[in-house]
């Protein structure tokens, strides 16, 4: 296992800037390109996200549903959705950790860069493998199987384009820089990407990037912008509650008549 | 105590003649759309027979409903909470569209379109899921009247506990029809396994119902139902079950599928039940204790501590006295010829059937002795042991006991009634074998045989405390209802903005109109005075008039002008290619 030459853990971070390795200096010159792409295009899709969900559950609560499929087929779903699923899940958290958790933290607990380098290629290439293989049994079968495939939207197909070419460009992105390379995401990608939401903007970083980490973060924020208008909504309906509530639910017939809540002031009175 | 009341139906099943009418309304009303053409809310299966969806019985395949652990405490057959959110991505126990069947429609086109050539065209059967030409080789009642029983006949899941086998050679087989809807159970495990929490109980009736806007589709319920009454629309993505025609019951009218049962064998009315004993009476340990532990949760209306609980509990008084009036507790409690439909799945249904006499009648008839006669009755149910044990699996989780009281109470009153009709004296040892009186059995013959309208169906409206809450008083002009005086208004963004209209009073004027009317189409003229269309009745294809404003043209015909339909037709000529204006011609 290979560490940067550049021995992250002896500069391990006072502040931020002084972890960068060299080449990624803050000099590196940004133009309006890249502040485009790495700094009004991420907000632009951020808030299309926000509100575009808010805008979705307000107003098409009935069309938000997972469209599962499974009464149509279910020898091909029965291997491919839990293992395109599970699969993601794992991504996600690996993105939680890459993205979200900076490095010095990491260290501070005692996590040696090499420990986590190795933790990060073969979760993360078992977690991809895994995805991408679940993905292509569910995109077969979406094509060749006849009631599936009349049951697809335009925007399933476009979504799917969309979430196709994040997780491919990722699984590259995880195979070349971890394995053929020496590219440390979480000293660049990492700290732009937590710049976003900390109005630290630092599209220089990005700029600097190799050009696969540049378009699976572009791909990524479209599939962003996407998101909310796709069935891909259902992410955030995970019901979690279940493990907790009552087994059955009584509900009044009183307690709301029609789908929408009354305006403010027009409730009824008790 | 928590005092609950519950809507519930009995089947009296000798005299359901399978005639599928109610399933042919019932699918009329509710589900005539794209997304649940494979969908019956109702159902009428012939049995000995599979049922629909096939072999729907067998829990040991499905692992629906309730089963008790080894500690004695009741849970979900499918699995706990943890296990069911591991099998979220795919639920390996949701029949597929094969185990219901392929709907499909045919090509009648072709019937019309075809150029002229040798052979009559054909209308080929075209699947309503791909759109591809299919074979018909399964449907939601393939098996009616015992059809191709040689061949399917001992897939019946009820037949495996039977010991001697039941032949399915004419005249020596039996049979018998079962109608079958949503169980609207006590206790039920389909509300139990959705993770949205989007099926609920209402506190009220009883009536368990989806929330379209909670529901995400994880299809756990169709699985969790043992019954399999929850069903999948594949174009929604949402599930659907049998609302107890809710809206109709809400006004006091009985449900679709028993206002127009031909045979008036359903009855509808409510129960009272204690809601904390319902678990209790779910997890007792023996199944064939499972009918006696439901009865012990009902309450007895007439108690003047469960009147007085009721009251405490906020049930209003009308509701308590329909409760003393309803046909469902004479047939459960007071008469005991009514019998759950496999309490074994521990969900406390509350639709329950009468098992019918007939296949014991048809026997004795058909060897040569009177039919009519208790004694030969009451040795042919101590003799025919197989119609009973089948029934006895269907209705008591195989205790013979309760099934074999209930058809001597039946053969009894059959006879007892035969003497009066022959103008002969009646024979109160009859009564007194069933451990009845004569006054009781002829009560329960009025109930069964003569029972009007208003006695079959029990259904307090809801109440009139309530009714300003159901039509909305408090936000909305009581005339404003759709088609109402004072129609056209509409929220402030125009047509379909603003409260949605209650459901319960725009179905309910729908109904009204219909039955009063002497035409049986819609007046043209109203639907343009409405200028929108009823989703609910949408299938989601096309687009109907009204949906969107019609391009260049006001929307014609103010109330007032235009008092026929054709003449609002009329006035509405001109606009480009409008459905409206072809109609009349098409329906001369």
């Amino acid at each position: 296992m290979t560490v940067t030459s550049l021995s992250v853990m002896s500069l391990t971070a006072t502040s931020p800037t002084l972890s960068y390795p060299a080449v990624y200096t803050p000099t590196t010159p940004v133009g309006g390109v890249d502040t485009f792409l790495w700094v009004i295009f991420p907000y632009i899709c951020l808030t299309v996200f926000v509100v575009g969900h808010l805008w979705r559950y307000r107003y098409d609560k009935f069309g938000w549903t997972t469209r599962s499929s499974q009464l149509y087929e279910s020898r091909m779903l029965r291997l491919g959705s839990p293992l395109f699923h599970f699969g993601i899940l794992f991504v996600l958290a690996g993105h939680v950790m890459g993205l979200g958790v900076p490095k010095s933290w990491t260290d501070f607990v005692g996590i040696s860069e090499g420990m986590y380098h190795f933790m990060a290629v073969s979760i993360g290439t078992v977690a991809g493998v895994c995805t991408v293989a679940g993905m292509a049994i569910l995109i077969y079968r979406r094509r060749t199987v006849g009631a599936v495939f009349s049951a697809t939207t335009r925007m399933d197909k476009t979504m799917y384009v969309f979430l196709g070419t994040v997780i491919v460009l990722g699984l590259v992105n995880t195979l070349v820089a971890n394995v053929f390379g020496e590219y440390d995401y979480r000293e660049s990608v990492s700290v732009w990407f937590r710049g976003i939401f900390r109005f630290s903007l630092k599209p220089e970083l990005m700029a600097a990037a190799p050009i696969g980490f540049k378009l699976h973060a572009l791909a990524a924020f479209s599939l962003l912008a996407l998101w909310p208008f796709t069935r891909l909504v259902h992410v955030f309906s995970a019901p979690l509650g279940y493990i907790t509530r009552p087994y059955i639910v009584y509900r009044s017939r009183d307690d709301q008549l029609g789908s929408r809540a009354p305006r403010r002031g027009w409730e009824k009175i008790k | 105590m928590r005092l609950m009341a519950q809507m519930a139906m009995v089947m009296n099943l000798d005299k359901c003649i399978g005639c599928h009418t109610c399933s042919v309304t019932c699918k009329q009303a509710w589900t005539n759309r794209t997304g649940t053409e494979y969908v019956w809310f109702n159902n009428v299966e012939t049995r000995p027979g599979q049922g629909y969806p096939r072999g729907y019985e067998d829990q040991e395949k499905w692992k629906g409903g309730w089963k008790l652990n080894r500690k004695g405490r009741l849970g979900l057959k499918g699995g706990g909470r943890l296990q069911s959110l591991g099998t979220i991505f795919f639920n390996p126990k949701m029949p597929a569209i094969g185990d219901y069947y392929e709907p499909w429609t045919y090509d009648y086109s072709t019937l019309t379109d075809a150029p002229a050539q040798q052979h009559t065209p054909v209308a080929r059967p075209k699947s309503l899921i791909t759109g591809k030409n299919i074979n018909i080789a399964w449907s939601a009642n393939w098996d009616d009247d015992l059809g191709g029983s040689i061949e399917h006949g001992h897939k019946d899941v009820m037949l495996k506990n039977i010991a001697d086998k039941v032949k399915f050679e004419f005249e020596q087989t039996f049979m018998f029809y079962l109608p079958r809807i949503c169980e609207h159970c006590l206790n039920p495990s389909c509300a139990a396994s959705c993770p949205s929490g989007a099926i609920y109980k209402r506190a009220e009736d009883g009536i368990v119902l989806v929330d379209q806007d909670r529901c995400r589709g994880w299809r756990k319920c169709v699985s969790g139902c043992p019954y399999k009454k929850i069903y999948f629309n594949h174009k929604t993505g949402k599930a659907e079950k049998c609302t107890f025609c809710f809206p109709r019951i809400e006004v006091g009218l009985p449900t679709v599928c028993a206002e127009t049962c031909v045979g008036r064998l359903r009855y509808i009315g409510l129960m009272l039940y204690d809601a904390d004993k319902v678990l209790e009476a779910a997890s007792t340990t023996d199944d064939h204790d499972l009918y006696e532990a439901q009865r012990s949760v009902f309450l007895d209306p007439n108690d003047p501590v469960v009147m007085r609980e009721a009251e405490a509990a906020g049930i209003p008084r009308d509701w308590v006295l329909a409760a003393q009036r309803s046909p469902i507790w004479a047939l459960i409690n007071t008469f005991k010829v009514a019998l759950p439909l496999h309490p074994e799945y521990r969900t406390m249904p509350m639709v329950w059937y009468i098992p019918p006499l007939s296949p014991v009648v048809d026997i004795v008839r058909d060897t040569g002795h009177d039919a009519e006669d208790g004694e030969n009755l009451f040795a042919a149910i101590e003799a025919l042991r197989i119609p009973i044990e089948y029934l006895a699996e269907l209705f008591t989780a195989g205790d013979v006991a309760p099934v074999d009281a209930v058809l001597r109470r039946l053969a009894a009153m059959r006879s007892y009634m035969r003497e009066i009709n022959m103008g002969r004296p009646a024979d109160e040892s009859l009564a007194e074998a069933v451990g009845m009186t004569g006054v009781e059995i002829q009560d329960m013959f009025r109930l069964l045989a003569i029972a009007k309208y208003d006695e079959r169906y029990v259904i307090p409206p809801a109440h009139a405390e309530q009714a300003h809450a159901l039509e909305e008083l408090a936000t909305e002009c009581s005339l404003d209802f759709d088609g109402g005086p004072g129609m056209g208004g509409s929220g402030p963004f125009g047509e379909g903005s603003g409260a949605p209209t209650p459901i319960a009073v725009e179905n309910f004027q729908m109904l009204r109109e219909r039955q009063t009317s002497d035409t049986v189409v819609e007046s043209e003229d109203r639907q343009y005075r409405q200028g929108r269309t009823n989703l609910l009745n949408w299938d989601g294809r096309g687009t109907p008039e009204g949906l969107f404003p019609q391009n260049g043209n006001k929307i014609p015909g103010q109330p007032g002008s235009g008092s026929a339909g054709s003449a609002g037709s009329a006035g509405s000529a001109g606009s480009a290619g409008s459905a409206q204006d072809d109609s009349p011609e098409e329906r001369q």
